[in-house]
Parts: C-alpha cells; sequence; structure tokens
C-alpha cells in the first residue's frame, strides 16, 4: 500500500475541513490507516490555515513536513506558493488561482504576488479558477469541493467513492450543488 | 466499526462508554470539542459553566453524589481550577472523577506554552496521556475506573496534535455503573486543618501505590527490546519517535506520565547502550529518569520551546530531510485578523482615534492589537483587563482615568471579569470598562454562554442582564452602544472617560459568523468621489483595499456593516447597513 501525503492550505473560512473530512472518509473507505491534522481557534480568523492528511498502511505522525507532501491542494495562490515546499520532488500543487489580500497587502505595506507560482520548479503546478466553477455549480462556497474533485482524478480510487462520501458527509439541501461542483471539477 | 474521530470527540467517547454522568467545562482551544461532542448525548447532563474553576468544582460535586464526571479545559484553564484541584487530591472522590486538560506547544492559539504535567506532579494526581484518537477513547474510559480504584481525581493530559488530529477508532458500547449512594464522610471531605492533616499521609500512600502501579500498567509499554539505543517517550513525541526511526530503536511508551516508573525505567535504561528522552516542552520525565542516576540525552538536544514533528526527531538523529523547494521570504504573511464586519472593530476604531491606552482580553478581540488598529496595549489572561485597570489607575494620576480603558468580552466578563469589576467598584478606581458584547464565546467557535439566553444544547435559558448584574455591583453610570454607529461610540466613550465614578459600555451586536446574522449587500466606492485619503484603511478591514489608487471594496467579504461610509468624508463609499 503506497503512503498518501495531502496538505490542504487555504485562508481561515474557506471550508477546508470539510475537504480534510471528504478526503479522510473516502481514504478509510479504501481500507487505508489515516490520520488528519485540524487547526481551531485565532488561525482560522483570516489566517493561513493548514490541514494535514495522511494514509498509509500504519501512519503514526499525524503531520506533514517540508518535503514529504505529494500534493498540495491550496484553496488560495498565495498560500499555495508559501506551502509549496512541502511537496516532495515532482509533487502536485492543485491551485486554486483566486487571490484573497492578507493584511499586509491590504494596508499596502506590500503588494499581491501575483506572479507568484511562476517561480516554482521541480513540481508540477495544476492551477485552475475554483471559484468561477463552483460559482457555476451553485455556491462560491463549494470552492472546497470542486478542488478535491481534482486531486480525486489523480488518486486511484473510484469517482463513486468520492459521491458517496459526499453523500455521507454534507448536509442532504446542499448535496445535489456539492455533487454539481464535483462533477464540473472532475468532467467526465 | 472503525471511524475517524478528532482526538476531543474520542475522549468524549470514551468518557461516555465508561458511564458519565455529569460533564462541566467552560471552552478553550484545543479542549472545546470534548464537551461538544459530550453534548450531543442526551443520556447525561453537559454544561458551558462560567469558568473553569466553577466547572471542576460542579464535576466534584456530581462525584460527591456518587456519578462519574468530568471536565475539559485548555493549559490555562487548569490555573483558573488549580484551587479545587489541588484540595481535591486530598478528599479523593466518591464516584470516577476526569479532568481532561488540553495543552497547546507552539500556541497556536493560546497566550503561553505551559505543560500541565507540573500540575499533576505539584498536585500528586495520577495523569494519563494519550498519543492518538484511539488512545483517548481507551484512556478516558480507564480514567473513569482508575480514578474510583485509587480514590483520586484523574488528570487526561492532551495536546493540540492529539486533541484536533483525526485517528482511527473502535467505538463500545456504554456501560453506567450504578450511582454510589450518598454517605456523610466529614474526615473525608471537610477540608478543614485536623482532616487534611490526616488526608495528606492518604495522597503520600496513593503515590506509592501508583508507582507500584506504573511499573506494569497497560498504560506504560516496551516495544523492540533489545536495541542499543532506547528512547523513552509519550504522547505525540511517541508518533515522531515511531515514524522517523520506526523498530530500529527500543521505546518507553509512558502513557501514565504521573508518577512515573523507576524499575521500568532503570530496566529498560539497562537494556540499552544510549539512553534518549523525547518528550515536547518541559524536561519532566526527563527530570524524574535523572533522580534514578541515569544520564539521558533530552532537552540538550530536543527544545522546550514549541511544538515537534518528525524533522524534529530527523534533525536529532542526524538524518537528512527529503529535497525540497526553498521557502520563499519575500511572500507576505498572512496573520490572522479581525472579519469584515466584525462588530469589535468599530469600537476599537473608537478607542485608537481617541488615543486611549486600552488593557485588554482573551478572545477574538485580542486581535485588535494587530496594524493598523494596534489598539490593544496588554493583554494577559481571562479577566485581566479589568482588574488590571484598577490597578494602573491606582498607580498613576488622576488623568490617566481620562485616557485608560479596559475592553473585554462578554463571555470573558462573566468567566473572571465581573470579579474585578466588583474590586473597582469597591475600591474605588474610576475606571470605565467596554463590555464587548457579541452575544457568543467567538474565539472558541461559538458557544453559548451565561450572557446568551441559550445552554449548550441551544436551548432557552437564564440570561445574565449585564446592565443589571454592573449596577448591582455599585456601577451607576452603564451605557450601551452600538459599535457599528461610530459617532455614538465616540460620544459614549468621551462622557465616561470624563465621568469621575467608574463606567461600563456595553458595545452590542451579536459576531457576524453567527447563523442568525444576515449579511446586509455588499457597500460600493464610487471612484468618481474617492479622494484615496485612505482614512477607510484605517479600520483593518479586509474587505477594504487600496490595490488600484482608490478605495476598493471586495463584495464578496463586505457584509454591509456600513462602518467605512461613517468614516468617509467625500461619501464615495454606497449602499450599505439600514440600521
Amino acid at each position: 500500500m503506497k503512503s498518501i501525503n495531502v496538505m490542504i492550505v487555504g485562508v481561515g473560512g474557506q471550508g477546508s475541513l470539510l475537504a480534510s473530512r471528504l478526503l479522510g472518509a473516502v481514504l478509510v473507505s479504501e481500507g487505508y490507516d489515516v490520520k488528519v491534522s485540524e487547526v481551531h481557534g485565532m488561525s482560522q480568523r483570516g489566517g493561513s490555515v493548514v490541514t494535514y492528511v495522511r494514509a498509509g498502511e500504519k501512519v503514526a505522525s499525524p503531520i506533514v513536513e517540508q518535503g514529504e507532501a505529494d500534493f498540495v491542494l491550496a484553496f488560495e495562490k498565495l498560500e499555495g506558493a508559501r506551502f509549496a515546499p512541502y511537496l516532495k520532488k515532482d509533487g502536485i500543487l492543485i491551485v486554486n488561482t483566486q487571490e484573497i489580500d492578507p493584511m499586509p497587502v491590504i494596508t499596502g505595506k506590500t503588494g499581491y504576488p501575483s506572479d507568484a507560482l511562476d517561480h516554482l520548479t521541480g513540481i508540477e503546478v495544476e492551477a485552475l479558477d475554483a471559484k468561477t466553477l463552483a460559482e457555476k455549480a451553485g455556491s462560491v462556497k463549494a470552492v472546497n469541493v470542486v478542488l478535491l474533485s481534482r486531486l480525486a482524478k489523480r488518486l486511484p480510487f473510484p469517482k463513486s467513492v468520492w459521491t458517496k462520501a459526499l453523500a455521507e458527509t454534507v448536509a442532504p439541501r446542499f448535496l445535489e450543488m456539492n455533487l454539481r461542483a464535483f462533477d464540473l471539477g472532475y468532467g467526465e | 466499526m472503525k471511524k475517524l474521530m478528532i482526538g476531543n470527540e474520542a475522549v468524549a467517547r470514551g468518557l461516555y462508554e465508561g458511564g458519565l454522568t455529569v460533564v462541566s467545562s467552560y471552552p478553550g482551544t484545543p479542549s472545546t470539542e470534548i464537551t461538544e461532542a459530550l453534548a450531543k448525548y442526551d443520556d447525561l447532563h453537559a454544561e458551558w459553566a462560567p469558568n473553569e474553576k466553577v466547572a471542576l468544582e460542579t464535576a466534584f460535586g456530581a462525584s460527591l453524589a456518587g456519578a462519574r464526571a468530568a471536565t475539559a479545559m485548555k493549559h490555562v484553564g487548569l490555573n483558573v481550577a488549580a484551587d479545587p484541584l489541588f484540595t481535591l487530591s486530598y478528599t479523593g472522590v466518591s464516584g470516577g472523577l476526569v479532568v481532561c486538560v488540553a495543552d497547546d506547544p507552539a500556541m497556536h492559539s493560546s497566550q503561553n506554552e505551559q505543560d500541565s504535567r507540573h500540575y499533576a506532579v505539584a498536585s500528586k494526581l495520577p495523569m494519563l496521556e494519550p498519543a492518538d484518537s484511539a488512545e483517548c477513547l481507551s484512556f478516558a474510559k480507564a480514567a473513569l475506573s482508575l480514578s474510583e480504584e485509587y480514590d483520586t481525581p484523574v488528570l487526561l493530559r492532551l495536546c493540540t496534535r492529539v486533541s484536533h488530529s483525526q485517528s482511527l477508532v473502535e467505538t463500545g458500547e456504554r456501560t453506567v455503573p450504578e450511582k454510589k449512594p450518598y454517605v456523610k464522610n466529614i474526615e473525608k471531605f471537610v477540608m478543614m486543618p485536623a482532616n487534611a492533616k490526616k488526608r495528606h499521609p492518604v495522597v503520600e500512600a496513593r503515590t506509592e501505590k501508583l508507582t507500584a502501579f506504573a511499573e506494569n500498567c497497560p498504560f506504560n509499554k516496551i516495544e523492540n527490546p533489545g536495541r542499543k539505543i532506547g528512547v523513552i517517550t509519550s504522547g505525540t513525541a511517541y508518533q515522531y519517535v515511531k515514524e522517523v526511526l520506526g523498530d530500529t530503536v527500543s521505546v518507553l511508551k509512558l502513557g501514565l506520565v504521573n508518577p512515573l516508573p523507576r524499575k521500568m525505567i532503570r530496566d529498560f535504561a539497562a537494556g540499552v547502550e544510549t539512553l534518549y528522552v523525547i518528550e515536547e516542552l518541559d524536561p519532566v520525565i526527563e527530570t524524574h529518569v535523572r533522580t534514578l542516576g541515569l544520564d539521558p540525552i533530552g532537552k540538550a538536544v530536543f527544545s522546550p520551546i514549541g511544538e515537534f514533528s518528525q524533522a524534529t526527531v530527523r534533525a536529532a538523529f542526524v538524518i537528512p530531510d527529503p529535497a525540497h523547494l526553498p521557502a520563499d521570504p519575500a511572500l507576505p504573511a498572512r496573520p490572522p485578523m479581525m472579519c469584515a464586519g466584525c462588530p469589535h472593530r468599530g469600537m476599537y476604531y473608537t478607542l485608537a482615534k481617541n488615543k486611549v491606552t486600552v488593557l485588554g482580553d482573551i478572545g477574538c478581540y485580542t486581535l485588535g492589537a494587530v496594524p493598523p488598529l494596534s489598539a490593544v496595549d496588554s493583554t494577559l489572561c481571562m479577566g485581566a483587563s479589568v482588574s488590571g485597570l484598577h490597578g494602573f489607575l491606582k498607580a498613576s494620576d488622576g488623568s490617566a482615568s481620562k485616557k485608560t480603558v479596559a475592553v473585554i468580552g462578554d463571555s470573558t466578563f462573566i468567566h473572571s471579569g465581573v470579579t474585578g469589576l466588583i474590586n473597582a467598584s469597591y475600591n474605588g478606581s474610576n475606571s470605565t470598562v467596554v463590555i464587548l458584547d457579541n452575544s457568543i464565546t467567538g474565539m472558541t467557535g461559538h458557544q453559548q454562554n451565561p450572557t446568551t439566553g441559550f445552554n449548550i444544547k441551544g436551548d432557552p435559558a437564564a440570561k445574565v442582564d449585564l446592565e443589571a448584574l454592573c449596577k448591582a455591583v455599585g456601577i451607576n453610570r452603564v451605557k450601551v452602544v452600538d459599535p457599528y454607529d461610530l459617532a455614538a461610540c465616540d460620544k459614549a466613550l468621551k462622557e465616561e472617560l470624563a465621568a469621575d465614578e467608574p463606567s461600563v459600555i456595553i458595545s452590542r451586536r451579536p459576531c457576524v459568523l453567527l447563523k442568525y446574522v444576515k449579511p446586509k449587500p455588499a457597500l460600493r466606492v464610487d471612484p468618481q468621489k474617492c479622494r484615496a485619503c485612505k482614512k477607510c484603511m484605517g479600520l483593518g478591514c479586509p474587505a477594504v483595499s487600496m490595490k488600484t489608487g482608490k478605495a476598493k471594496i471586495d463584495e464578496t467579504l463586505c457584509v454591509g456593516c456600513g462602518v467605512c461610509s461613517e468614516l468617509c468624508a467625500f461619501g464615495a463609499i454606497e449602499g450599505g447597513a439600514d440600521r
């Protein structure tokens, strides 16, 4: 059983907890030992948030260190660039191109590094406008599911296990919209 | 069936299966979800108490009545609950009593990184420390029985990476032992000197019994004996040791971290050539190991600062880290900040504008200290704003009371601010206290509190009337303002600072993240009218920026609070709140 290390990064309030819970549920259903490390509390207030998801035959540490991640799933461009050093050589950064200004940019102390992804070498970068896809599905809140669907495409599990996990995790009234978001990201 | 659970949920499950019937807690990251998860069960009583001392005393009362009880708190909460804790060590229990305490190494959401194992040593109480969710469940369950067997409260120590990491657990059935009958026992439960003197030897004898238990208990285990290197470890540090060193070293994993075994450690040390103690935060295990005459490699290599990871262990054993891209130091940081539309912002802006010295407190509103508002001068602990202000004024001349205030949240005020207000009133300082009443306990993720009118299950409950409470302790001047109304805030602040008696300003508006608070349409900037004076930027609102040379409002973030439009002298910000 090949181990899988994923980091889900973004800005507090973007819904990364749901993405990590979905991914965790899928990995458990596929027979992996799984650990997911979440962040609660102050950093959730608009700060950088990081969730680690690790799966394998037997997982000890709940966290992922620099150079250990197979995938970084970034909900925001700057956060994608910030956590790219956590990828293994040839690791994959799946990144939403949405830009959310951090306070030093808002106050004008510095500019937003729009070209931050351009300098990344030795890794694969898959950049997408997940916000637009989520809006197309019915809610900007579905950015998390759109991004997760891109990761799903690269993992060796059938699409059905993902939609099953969605059905079991998401509130029924939001399921249809989330399934639409998943399909839009995953494609046929 | 195995399922993923965060450590806190697993602790709750273990307590539930172990027959817990009463839990009383005060929220605090990273401990909060223990009590929240217990509140989902209908066959026990769960509650939020005003503070950790009240919570532990409530759990004590339930134990005294013969039921199994628990409380959960963050590390600094145990400071508040330390008074009952130390004497509970003397009285012991009737029904099993478990005190869950969650440390926060690296201070993800805390003001210090104290190591609560010192409390176990100082109060002479047994302490269990799980290393993953499965152990959270089994240790919590066992702690209830251990408590009754040894007639002692049991501490269950967690840390952020255990509390907030999901791993697989297998759940079992709930078994509630028959409630013990209440039996009056003055010598055991009335801790006046004559009785307490008789109880102290009982405590010492219990520690000896527990030490003997530690030598051969299911919580302490040796893995891979016979290797050259031996590692004594516990908690998350154990996971990092296993991750990096696997089966190449002998490991003594301690699950009972107080009292610590003696013979087991000596024997383990005798079987290896090099002995390590790898523990997060302070050298508690290492100090014990040294008293046994051993000389392990410990804090000389493993820092007492921050949290560990596999990289910590690799560095100590000179194992290279995997190759990776360099971090780009030029990327702008993303510190946490107050949300767009946060009701605290208007009051902080008013305080900053009036150049007021602000003694702050613990909560989301501590973020008023970050630029551009930079409106907070001190943050110490729960309640210290109000009592600190009183002392500040007593040490200063009269002019200080005209430019100094305390700022405290509604939940924090109930926790331990009201006692400071009683002191200010009783001992006569001309304090101006601002209660930021956002109608919820915000930072820890929206817990009800005695001022909200709802209990932990969301059912209607008695509601503390803050205005009446302040008046009852002797404050005559109590004003309520809406923090979205900058003019009203400014007027109230100026009036109360000028007044020659203590006063309270209640800055009242519910947290914008509450589900029942519906956002208003986003505001817009008319670029023709905007003169780029940057006045609106002084609010530090994440929805307002100045990237294009003119102010711009991000419509996905703006909740239409209208505070920025009140500031704009050119009428350039349109739309927004219709109050």
